[in-house]
């Protein structure tokens, strides 16, 4: 979340799309509630289902899975058409003014300028900004013959990522470095937004395509709610007032689809488009689908980037200096304006995790031990681990915290892949399916001899026999105690996996290996190296200095071995370590900043700063700047976040500014700090995005339709499908001719609750939900057991009857879609009861992904539906 | 002693004469808000209404409904009814009302109850049933306008919707308000939950387009410690049958002053003919126990 959970209750309107938060979030959509009954804030649901979030909506728009981009590009038009825009933050946070090289191709055929059919990849040279400076009132120039060939610097780029397949992310979308270091340092501006080629005009022509028309033919949304829709989010920026603020909340339906990145920038576009970034009430908030998935991201639990968003090193990467000058981005912004450039720390940040993850054996004579370093050289994501292990190039797997076969896509293929592996360890506090994917149904006892896996099973311990940090959603970490110790023989996962990495380190030292020092070297210096204490880990992360180190500034000198108060003092010449930078400021000298349960609320926005710790720095709210005019005056004086006190000559606030704090207004400096521009950006240049600097609509892998903007390129063109004979793709004319989307209830908890009486009790089967008008045709009354089938599987389940989907004119076509939600599987209470047929909902999803995140396309795929 | 005043005794059912415990008032009636134009449906209330009362999990099979089951049982006092109303435009509503016993200044149940002192309503206005005076009849099944008391067939006794009248007694907020994660459940004095209730009913009409926004307090049982704000309050019924205007059906209101007088002279004759009997034949043999495990099962529909 740009914003935060509790800030949700400063909004004066909400566009919840892709989430469901009031079934999948119910404590944290209080502050939804709030917002409605203390501010008349508006909610706007769209959704393919009417959920119980759109149960509490003042509008409820039903959508064809997987059209969302079509929705929110129709939105950006309406906006722009419409000026419900804030002109001035466009113009100064955001790069709308920006001049896009000529030779640039906006996708009006689905292909943007660049596409290399055969590669299936962009040569990306072109999405760049145009070199020159200030422009505006000058009449566009003559072309130059030659610049629409690709510039050296662009090449050079497209090389770095030459033969992964792969790109890092970053939280900010700021991806560190790639192809940084080819933006323009001076770039061209228009600040009248009038050139045809500056960003603001390119948008404007690329959503103009996106007319009430043809949003109805995609998403089946009529054209007459379509609008009613759009004036009433828009509505907060009529007249081009800014005091009101929107916020936009999504989660998991909008990132699993193969353009899910794209929905989210979609997003962030038309809120920057309407000023509703850094300010409270607004953003683009990703709302997070476990109690620590945010920590999982931040601490690299994602195979390309290291701890704090840091890029991974590739085999490119021969040396410190070469990662480091492909990973820090250097500054390109026009000439007159400033831009703090915050990635430019990221040698501070590398060189401080080296120091933390191998201590005295990082020096500078071994360039910090970057070596040790493992060098990613291909795509290590979800889909194709299982799918590399299906190919049998994986051997093993260890499966902590996580139900593989379950969470698929395609469980066969996984359950396959398992069949083919030497070894799994499955750490659990169930029996689970993925420890006994050997019995999934269909599987024989003859087949089961078959089957050479060794499979490991370890006790592990449930959440509330654990203490550490929960990473929430809004970036708070917050420390929990543990409430009874595990039972019997279960261990706490630390305790488990140091032991291992203990055995792993002896196993190197008698018998050496072909690498051993990054396992030998590694830092470890825990009190109980068997079981390390998790106050010990995150004092750890937070980093300490390592020598005496002085501000000189300030003349404050931090004596070796202390704590650091924050990311501000790490250093590059490894008198620092932090495990990671992010968290720096965590744990200091005045003790566990995360433990904090302070309830004290000065400002009334629901700041609480003295409660947990949010990273950077205990920001609450991102980019708060850009809650200021350009004069540094707060847009709604209701609502004051930061603001410039020019007594002072400093950024002041109830919320930390997240921002340089001297850098005075008239500097020019952008909000956007972590931007190598400064600026937010509404046109993402060169290689930051796989598939296009703008989001183009393109129909999920399984469409009932050709793309009507360009049914020639229905689908994403650089998405990748796998070729396994287990990868099937079905399409209309195979009969699949149903829409079908997964998700989750509010009863159950993915695949754990399945084994609780109570939660079994609350809903004890598997269902299907059906169009009433579906299950009319189909002869299927409610409580009947139906079959969906996709090109890959089928799933069994009870019908849903129900009202509450309605049956879609896409395109002309009359068509029906139906969801699964996807708890059940072969262990659990209904299941050991034969209450269930066992089938698992990922059975049916479809091995794809997006090609910037690599999240499968669990929404929006085709099937057909029969009465069993 | 001021904060345990709140369970003092009204009156009890079946009981002539003056109360026990009489006159030791209570400063306010308790009331439950339940706003279902913020409930979320998420069952919070259901789960920690199971877990406080310390009730034995059920089975339940699915039903073509997000609800958990059709209607409330001995061992599930908080079910909320989930409806899909198609609105006049053809546009779905979905409705979700927690349902439980409404505990209503005038209850049917205990008009309806024989039992001495199987009903007791405190002076708070929480109505709670007493089960070791519970004869099993089941006429406040009956009697009941909310259709809210279940029969236990394993221990021949009526449960339902404490109000928590234990915790509520210790001065805390019962369980479902508790875990009520949305703030849709507030709990309070009458008056002040009727003032937010009305304040939300305001809120919704004038800012949110809900002409006929609304509280349910129905004056026909003489109001509810249960209320609810409506986002129609012209037609409750389609919030899982809430009845418009609840009444206990007339026999039960008539019964007692008419053949209470009657009644108590069957009785007399009743224990005159118990002593004939033990003085004649001798005393109860002992029976065997009922299996435990019908107890554990019943689960009253």
């Amino acid at each position: 979340m740009t914003n935060g959970w509790i800030d949700i209750k400063n909004t004066d309107m909400m566009l919840i799309m892709g989430g469901n938060p009031a079934e999948n979030h119910p404590c944290g959509f209080k502050w939804a509630i709030e917002a409605k009954l203390h501010r008349n804030a508006k909610t706007i649901v769209v959704d393919p289902r009417l959920t119980r979030t759109a149960a509490n909506a003042d509008m409820y728009v039903q959508i064809r899975a997987g059209s969302d981009i079509a929705f929110l590009g129709g939105v950006i038009n309406y906006a722009i058409q419409n000026n419900r825009i804030a002109h001035e933050y466009l113009v100064n946070y955001t790069n709308a003014a920006f001049l896009i090289k000529d030779g640039f191709k906006l996708p009006e055929d689905g292909l943007y300028s660049g596409f290399d059919a055969e590669k299936k990849t962009y040569d990306k040279s072109t999405w760049n900004y145009e070199e020159g400076g200030d422009l505006t009132g000058k009449p566009p120039a003559p072309t130059p013959e030659g610049q629409n060939a690709p510039a050296g610097q662009g090449a050079q780029h497209s090389d770095t990522g030459k033969g992964l397949g792969y790109q890092a992310a970053s939280p900010t979308g700021a991806k560190a470095g790639t192809g940084a270091p080819a933006l323009p340092p001076n770039i061209a501006f228009d600040l009248s937004l009038q050139h045809p080629r500056c960003v603001f005009q390119l948008m404007k022509k690329q959503y103009e395509r996106y007319t009430p028309e043809m949003v109805e033919r995609i998403t089946g949304i009529p054209q007459a709610e379509f609008l009613k829709a759009a004036d009433l989010f828009t509505s907060v920026r009529k007249d081009g007032d800014m005091k009101k603020v929107a916020t936009i909340i999504y989660a998991v339906g909008w990132t699993q689809h193969s353009f899910g990145t794209q929905i989210i920038r979609a997003a962030a576009m038309l809120q920057l488009l309407m000023g509703n970034v850094g300010r409270a009430g607004g953003g683009v908030n990703a709302l997070r689908g476990h109690s620590n998935i945010q920590g999982a991201t931040d601490m690299a639990g994602i195979f390309d980037i290291l701890p704090g968003y840091l890029k991974m090193p590739n085999p490119n990467d021969v040396d410190l200096a070469t990662y480091l000058k492909r990973a820090t981005p250097t500054v390109s912004k026009p000439d007159p304006w400033d831009s703090f450039n915050y990635w430019s720390n990221t040698p501070k940040f590398t060189v401080s995790l080296l120091k933390a993850m191998y201590g005295a054996a990082a020096t500078k004579d071994n360039d910090w031990a970057f070596n040790y370093l493992p060098k990613i050289d291909r795509n290590y994501s979800w889909v194709n681990i299982w799918n590399d292990m299906y190919e049998g190039k994986i051997k093993g797997i260890f499966a902590f915290g996580m139900n593989g076969v379950m969470i698929g896509p395609d469980s066969n293929k996984n359950i396959d892949a398992l069949k083919k592996a030497d070894w799994l360890v499955v750490c659990e506090i169930y029996p689970d399916e993925t420890s006994e994917f050997w019995r999934a149904p269909g599987i024989t006892a003859d087949d089961q001899k078959k089957i050479n896996t060794t499979v490991y099973r370890l006790p592990g311990a449930g959440f509330a026999e654990k203490d550490g940090t929960f990473v929430n959603s809004a970036r708070w970490l917050q420390w929990k105690n543990a409430a009874v110790p595990p039972p019997g023989l279960a261990r706490l996962d630390q305790e488990i996996l140091a032991t291992i990495f203990l055995k792993v380190r002896d196993l190197y030292k008698k018998e050496g290996g072909k690498f051993p020092d990054p396992v030998l070297n590694a830092t470890f210096a825990y009190t109980t190296p068997y079981n390390p204490s998790l106050s010990e880990v995150a004092k750890e992360l937070n980093g300490k200095a390592l020598a005496d180190i002085t501000d000189p500034k300030t003349n404050i000198t931090i004596k070796a071995g202390q704590q650091l108060p924050g990311f501000a003092w790490l250093k590059d010449d490894g008198t620092t370590s932090s495990g990671n930078w992010l968290y720096c400021g965590s744990w200091t000298e005045a003790g566990a900043m995360m433990q904090r349960r302070g309830t004290d609320d000065p400002s009334g926005l629901g700041i609480y700063p003295n409660w947990g710790w949010s990273w950077p720095m205990n920001r609450r709210v991102l980019y708060n700047r850009a809650s200021c005019d350009g004069g540094g005056k707060p847009w709604d004086p209701q609502r004051r976040q930061v603001w410039w006190d020019e007594a002072k000559q400093s950024w002041v606030g109830s919320d930390v500014p997240d921002f340089k704090p001297d850098s005075a207004p008239k500097d020019h400096m952008g909000p956007f700090i972590m931007n190598p521009e400064g600026i937010g950006r509404l046109f993402v240049p060169l290689g930051a995005m796989a598939d296009g600097p703008f989001p183009e609509y393109y129909e999920p892998i399984e469409s009932p339709i050709a793309n009507p903007l360009h049914p020639a390129q229905s689908s994403n063109p650089v998405v990748k499908k796998y070729k396994t004979d287990m990868d099937k793709y079905g399409t209309l004319d195979q009969g699949f001719n149903v829409v079908c989307t997964t998700y989750r209830l509010t009863e159950h908890y993915h695949y754990w609750t399945k084994n609780n009486p109570m939660n079994v009790q609350l809903v004890p089967e598997p269902f299907v939900e059906v169009p009433a008008e579906l299950a009319d045709r189909m002869g299927i009354r409610g409580g009947e057991k139906v079959r969906v089938t996709s090109a890959r599987a089928h799933y069994i389940a009870k019908a849903m009857v129900t009202r509450r989907i309605r049956p879609m004119k896409i395109d002309g076509k009359e068509t029906f879609q139906i969801g699964i939600p996807i708890h059940w599987g072969f262990r659990g209470i209904s299941e050991d009861e034969d209450r269930t047929a066992k089938t698992l909902a990922n059975q049916l999803t479809p091995t794809v992904i997006d090609p910037n995140a690599f999240t499968p396309e669990f929404k929006g795929f085709l099937v057909k539906i029969e009465k069993v | 002693m001021t904060d345990r005043k709140t369970l003092q005794t009204e009156k009890i059912s079946g009981h002539s004469g003056p109360s026990p415990g009489l006159g030791m008032q209570r400063d306010f009636e308790v009331c439950k808000l339940v706003d279902t134009t913020t409930c979320i449906g998420c069952k919070a209330c259901e789960v920690a209404c199971v877990e406080w009362n310390d009730m034995p999990f059920g089975m339940t099979t699915f039903d073509n409904t997000y609800q958990t089951m059709p209607e409330t049982r001995w061992n599930f006092w908080n079910l909320i009814k989930f409806n899909e109303h198609q609105r006049e435009d053809g546009t779905i509503q979905w409705l979700m009302r927690k349902d439980q016993c409404m505990h209503c200044a005038d209850p049917g149940c205990m008009a309806a109850c024989p039992a001495d002192g199987a009903i007791v309503k405190y002076t708070n206005g929480i109505v709670d049933f007493n089960q070791e005076n519970c004869i099993g009849c089941e006429f406040c099944v009956s009697g009941c306008p909310f259709n809210i008391p279940r029969f236990n067939p394993g221990t021949k006794k009526v449960y339902k919707c404490t109000l928590c009248s234990d915790r509520v007694g210790e001065g805390l907020e019962p369980a479902c308000i508790k875990a009520c994660p949305t703030g849709c459940l507030k709990f309070g004095s009458k008056d002040d939950m009727k003032f937010i209730a009305n304040e939300r009913a305001r809120q919704l009409k004038e800012n949110f387009g809900m002409e006929n926004a609304g509280v349910y307090d129905p004056q026909s049982v003489g109001g509810t410690h249960v209320i609810y704000v409506l986002h129609d309050a012209t037609d409750p019924e389609r919030y899982g049958g809430l009845p418009k205007n609840p009444t206990i059906p007339w026999s039960y209101t008539v019964w007692k002053w008419l053949f209470k007088p009657v009644l108590g002279a069957f009785a007399l004759f009743g224990g005159l003919g118990v002593l004939m009997h033990y003085v004649s034949v001798g005393p109860r043999r002992p029976q065997p126990e009922p299996p435990e495990k019908e107890a554990a099962n019943g689960n009253g529909d």
